[in-house]
């Protein structure tokens, strides 16, 4: 098993409520009820769930956007549960982020060169816009980017080109982790298998490690190389896609995986039943 | 096949924003009585045209340059207005896509699901009620006096999709058009919804257009599918044939693009751009 990146152990959020002067919270709704994680470096993990499962919160809570009501983080041997936003600042540049829709995820106004230079510049990983701007440029190939798109606004490109614009963002910075956040819902099925592909080529070349969030385990199954299945804040069952796939043990995974619809005429699909519980 | 309830016929139509695009090209499609047709394609395929047209709710910047749309035997663009209100809206319904927005925030259940029952059966509001509770023990709301009390803001999507399914049947259509009516919902909700469609389907005998992109939800729903590409129908037939044997290159490489859980090694292949491209030139061909 690969060195571990990020341990996140009994993590639990609540959102709402007061906080009282000791820190605990009074009142608020919980979404998190005591979840442990573990990503390796270089290890692509997928979280899925349904609407409300805490998968997105979960993503917020490693990536220290969330504060946490109880449990730990550990990032790389350092414990950032309760580290101060100025002590967290260094290590932002090493953890980024994909987000679901570019189109509010990119700054309108600016161009891509000013989105793909300015972060460079601002971690400090070129020291001057020439420095960067050559970066950016060698880049773009790796991304299916024509160069360009370098003076076009958000608008100006497809929804694809978009989504690379974000992915080229967060790998440019030579992070160590990425988290993407239901990355390719809005997408086609064309786009999205190109963005996935782009995805998985760009981890294993660079070594990034990535949490793949998603409510659509088919996707999961293509880039992850784990799952984490989650329930109403809660992680129901996690290990490799292959077993996880091949015999879940957790019926909920079951329910899950037999909700999807495959693309072959199966004629008594729409009649077999969910479990009760569920319905 | 029995006489088609809904016949379009060569129908084009251009936007009239920017460079005058064509974005329906010679589309032509029937649909038989209590058939659930298919019309599946990537965004900008013009499916949604194709539905806003049925519902007589094109925009202004949409002008349709040729064509007929024959709904039981009549061409919808030529009828009057005051023959087109007793279809659009009533003989042709809707089941949107976003259970979120197509409900409105401010007003309860059941004055959005009786407007109907009133406004165009004429039902007095005891009659509308009761008609309001069996739709909604048809769509298996059990609570259903405390759903018409509620506001939208109240019920989980997949209640709201019920209740618009309902709102849908209320004024026994011929044909439904559904919009994407589950890619907003999780996918256990989805199967739900989607078996409550064909439950409904079968007790009214409705005629469906399902617009959607998934050809997994196809697959499991649709009697028949129409795949479109930029404005034109790429290839048309029974779902059975077109996904176990598609005819089209098109059509391979829109089943093989998609990711598939049960074989991780298929699946996940772009559709070609050199195919793209031949595409566009020969839809451009299909258009004049």
């Amino acid at each position: 098993m690969a060195e571990t990146l990020f341990v996140a152990s009994g993590v639990e959020v609540a959102y709402g409520g007061k906080r009282r002067l000791n820190g605990e919270r009074a009142g608020g709704v919980k979404v998190l009820y005591g979840v442990d994680l573990r990503i390796g470096r270089g290890e692509t993990v997928g979280i899925v769930g349904e609407s409300g499962s805490g998968k997105t919160t979960l993503g917020r809570a490693v990536m220290r956007l969330i504060d946490i009501d109880a449990g730990s983080i550990v990032f790389d041997g350092q414990d950032i549960s309760r580290l101060p936003e100025s002590q967290m600042r260094p290590l932002r540049r090493r953890m980024q982020m994909i987000f679901q829709d570019p189109m509010t995820s990119l700054n309108p106004r600016h161009t891509v060169r000013r989105i793909l230079v300015e972060p460079l510049l601002f971690h400090r990983v070129a020291h001057d816009s020439a420095e960067a701007e050559n970066r950016v440029r060698g880049f773009f190939d790796r991304v299916a980017l024509p160069l360009a798109c370098l003076d076009r606004t958000p608008h100006e490109l497809s929804g694809g080109q978009r989504q690379r614009v974000g992915i080229a963002r967060a790998a440019l910075l030579e992070p160590d982790f990425v988290l993407a956040d239901e990355i390719v819902s809005g997408l086609d099925v064309s786009t999205q298998a190109q963005a996935l592909n782009l995805l998985k080529t760009l981890t294993r070349d660079l070594g990034l490690a990535m949490a793949f969030i998603s409510h659509d385990l088919s996707v999961i199954r293509a880039v992850c190389d784990r799952v984490y299945v989650m329930k109403a804040g809660l992680v129901v069952e996690e290990g490799r896609c292959e077993d996880v796939f091949a015999a879940p043990k957790s019926l909920y995974t079951r329910l899950l995986i037999d909700a999807i619809p495959l693309p072959e005429i199966d004629p008594g699909w729409l009649d077999r039943d969910l479990a009760p519980e569920i319905d | 096949m029995t006489a088609p309830i809904l016949s379009i016929l060569r129908l084009s139509a251009v936007s009239e924003l920017g460079n005058a695009e064509p974005i329906l090209r010679n589309v032509s499609l029937d649909l038989a009585p209590s058939e659930t047709l298919g019309l599946v394609g990537e965004s900008g395929a013009g499916k949604s045209t194709v539905a806003k047209a049925l519902l007589g709710v094109l925009p202004r910047t949409i002008t349709i340059t040729q064509g007929e749309i024959l709904f039981e035997g009549r061409d919808l663009r030529t009828l009057p207005r005051r023959e087109t209100r007793a279809i659009f809206g009533d003989a042709i319904t809707l089941v949107p896509q976003d259970p979120m927005t197509a409900l409105n925030p401010s007003r309860r259940i059941e004055a959005q699901l009786t407007d109907g029952l009133r406004l165009r059966r004429g039902m007095n509001a005891r009659e509308a009620h009761k008609r309001a509770l069996e739709l909604l023990a048809e769509v298996h709301i059990r609570d259903s006096e405390r759903v018409l009390r509620a506001y939208p803001h109240q019920l989980s999507g997949g209640m709201r999709q019920r209740v618009l399914i309902a709102a849908a049947f209320a004024l026994e259509p011929k044909i439904i058009v559904a919009d994407e009516p589950t890619t907003a919902l999780d996918v256990t909700v989805q199967k739900q919804i989607l078996r409550l469609m064909r439950q409904m389907q079968e007790a009214h005998g409705t005629a469906v257009i399902f617009v959607t992109h998934d050809l997994g939800v196809v697959a499991q729903i649709c009697d028949r599918v129409t795949l479109l590409f930029a404005g034109a129908v790429i290839e048309s037939g029974a779902t059975t044939d077109i996904l176990s044997a598609p005819r089209h290159a098109y059509t391979r490489a829109l089943i093989a693009a998609g990711p598939r859980y049960d074989r991780p090694d298929a699946g996940l292949k772009p559709v070609p751009e050199a195919l793209v491209a031949e595409l566009r030139l020969e839809v451009e061909g299909v258009g004049r």
